[in-house]
């Protein structure tokens, strides 16, 4: 017991105290976002589908503290934090929830669909499995273009059933692309388990068929996703190819405002809710002395007045011109449309 | 004179040289030099960067396309037929068409997916389908249709340079078919259709393959003493509804002879547009000549009365003349 938690220490002192701190925000400001954003959708601030990421947040934090600006990234519709995260702000993001001019995306996205070019951020895709071998292609491109980026392409457990998965998969080794492919199981598609869909229910397997480098990794710790996308994107940046990595995580609200998750055990939810990332983190920060009670305290509150800030700024943000419908469906000038 | 798919050919070769960013991939067009040869030479001169085989996963390649195209590049994507691209139309439909609407702007896709549409003579139900139709009804896609060489690769090389999604359908029956082609550098604009032959009585309106069994009817009529006017759509979408407008109200008739199906289609479309724009110059109504609201079985006899003929354009001239 001494000796594994000596270990632990070791690996924790391996990181610059902003690390654990940027983590720790970064994980906090997608949690306090989505509990806002829960809230205005009963308020009916905000409409359509919103599927939170609340319980993955290690996700997104580790994989953004490992990854390169340059390297783009491109996910499903559970996506807001992986945009926090890659430093969509948060008055941008809330603004695309309430549907204002001022959104990520104009307004025109919603929920599913940020996107950021300047984040090199590929966005949120809401065809099950479709961003799987648009990942590899923009993978193609880097190679292309002779850069040595890496397209880091996240799917779920559900998506990883597509057939478009085998095809991308098979087509990414061929060509020894540089692509990471993250498939964040969080257990469920909609209200299905992994195990109902298939024999296989350790998605990283699916790489072996393809002599894909894979591996699990534990999804409620920043710290091992950040390791394991450090060594992965490693192995793309070398030219090596592709890398599978099946992060193990959890949503603990339901598949999307709409999903009450009658399908899953409470013991199952709370043992999870037991190992929370954020919680995990602060402990640990707190613990090893990383950072004091008051930091953390500074780091909450700024982080709650950002929120705050950002539902004030969706509030009073116009809504988008009616005309916009026209607009970003042609490059070309004045296409024809046929409007009677 | 050189054939249909030698354009093609050209078009993709010349705007490879032209623009590095430029590639080709698809089943069988980089060895085996196309499975039309449509693409015959362009490995050896490009080599396997850039004229690239996959394997038979049109959805996974498609959506590779789509992807590059995001990311800076401008593949063209073979599909052997659009009847496979089926299996593409979640890439095509649900990210090449919305990319710039659901990014707001910041990206786009200039993609041209292109391959034959249309009936190849007995290849049977799953084999002999159109779908310019299909693809012309999705706002951020432009589709283009044509056979005729310089046309085609005048559109071709548009296409290519286009900054928006484009879908190309060409035609298995006609890769054979010659025209002239200057060997000068030259385009055609993308939204243009060209007017084939003026005349006084009635216009048609056609494109890709079906303009050879318009082109033929109009000369059958010529010698009964009727004047009509041939238009070649070469676009489906955006449409020239100018051209067609102005045709008809010149003529005061309107035949329509489009192979896809009825429902909906591309001989719907322009019936509407008439309707709407022209109905005080018409002296007849509409009218078209589709194929058949069926499925094309295999045996011979299912060939002839589910397509287009000239027979048919004809019997549809007079009925509009009340002749
Ligand atoms: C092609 C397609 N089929 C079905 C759906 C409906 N759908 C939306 S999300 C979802 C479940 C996906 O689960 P998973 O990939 O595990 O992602 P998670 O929701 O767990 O993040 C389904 C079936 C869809 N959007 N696209
Ligand atoms: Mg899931």
């Amino acid at each position: 017991m001494a000796t594994r938690a000596k270990k632990v220490k070791k690996k924790i002192v391996n990181y610059p105290q902003e690390q654990y701190l940027d983590w720790y925000a970064c994980m906090l400001r997608v949690r306090k976002f989505e509990e806002r954003a829960l809230m205005m959708y009963s308020k009916q601030k905000i409409r359509g589908f919103l599927h939170v990421y609340i319980g993955q947040e290690a996700v997104c934090a580790g994989i953004k503290s490992a990854k390169r600006i340059e390297d783009p990234l491109i996910t499903a519709y559970r996506q807001h934090g992986i945009a926090l995260a890659l430093g969509a702000t948060s008055d941008a993001c809330m603004a695309e929830l309430f549907g204002k001019s001022t959104g990520i995306n104009k307004g025109k996205g919603g929920s599913m669909h940020f996107f950021s070019k300047e984040l090199r951020y590929f966005g949120g895709n809401g065809i099950v499995g479709a961003q799987i071998p648009i990942g590899a292609g923009i993978a193609l491109a880097e190679q292309y273009k002779k850069t040595d980026n890496v397209s880091i392409t996240m799917f779920g457990d559900g998506a990883a059933r597509q057939g478009a998965l085998h095809e991308t998969f098979n087509m990414a080794m061929t060509w020894k692309l540089p692509v990471v492919f993250v498939c964040e199981n969080n257990g469920y598609a909609m209200g299905t388990s992994v195990e109902r869909t298939s024999n296989v229910d350790e998605l990283y397997k699916l790489g072996w068929s393809y002599e894909m480098p894979s591996e699990p990794v534990d999804g409620m710790n920043p710290m091992a996703v950040h390791e394991a996308m450090h060594k992965a994107l490693a192995h793309a940046r070398s030219g090596k190819g592709p890398y599978l990595l099946e992060i193990k995580t959890y949503r603990y609200r339901g598949h999307s405002v709409s999903d009450p998750a009658k399908y899953r055990s409470k013991k199952e939810l709370e043992a999870y809710k037991a190992k929370d990332p954020i919680h995990l983190l602060e402990s640990i920060i707190l613990q090893e002395k990383i950072a004091s009670n008051e930091q953390i305290s500074t780091i909450q509150k700024s982080i709650h007045q950002e929120i705050d800030d950002a539902v004030a700024f969706a509030e009073a943000s116009p809504l988008p011109d009616p005309a916009e419908l026209f607009t970003d469906n042609y490059l070309q000038d004045n296409y024809p449309f046929i409007k009677d | 004179m050189i054939t249909l798919r030698e354009a093609i050919g050209e078009a993709m070769t010349e705007e490879m040289r032209r623009d590095e960013r430029v590639f080709l991939m698809g089943e069988e067009v980089a060895e085996y030099n196309g499975a039309y040869k449509v693409s015959r030479g362009m490995l050896e001169e490009f080599g396997p960067r850039r004229v690239i085989d996959t394997p038979i996963a049109e959805l996974g390649f498609a959506g590779i396309g789509v992807g590059a195209a995001m990311n800076g590049l401008r593949p063209i994507v073979e599909f052997m037929t659009w009847n496979f691209a089926v299996l593409a139309f979640d890439q095509i439909v649900n990210n090449a068409a919305k990319t710039l609407s659901q990014s707001a702007g910041d990206y786009s896709c200039p993609i041209v997916f292109r391959g034959p549409s249309g009936a190849a003579g007995q290849l049977a139900q799953q084999h002999s389908q159109t779908f310019e139709s299909w693809m012309a009804n999705v706002p951020g896609l432009k589709v283009i249709s044509c056979i005729d060489p310089y046309d085609t690769k005048g559109l071709m090389k548009s296409a290519i340079r286009d900054d928006d999604p484009i879908c190309f359908m060409e035609s298995e029956m006609m890769y054979g078919y010659k025209g002239d082609v200057p060997e000068e550098e030259y385009t055609v604009p993308i939204g243009k259709a060209a007017v084939r032959q003026s005349g006084s009585d009635v216009t048609i309106v056609s494109y890709n393959k079906m303009m050879i069994v318009a082109q033929k009817a109009v000369e059958d009529l010529e010698k009964q003493g009727i004047s009509a006017e041939l238009i070649d759509l070469r676009t489906i979408r955006p449409l020239d509804h100018e051209t067609i407008v102005t045709s008809v109200k010149k003529t005061n008739r309107l035949v329509v002879v489009d192979e896809s199906w009825p429902f909906a289609g591309v001989s719907a479309e322009i019936a509407y547009e008439i309707q709407k724009y022209a109905f005080d110059y018409l002296d007849a109504p509409v009218t078209r000549v589709n194929a058949q609201d069926t499925s094309l079985p295999y045996a011979a006899p299912f060939v002839d009365a589910y397509l287009p003929t000239p027979e048919k354009v004809i019997k549809a001239v007079k009925e509009v003349m009340y002749r």
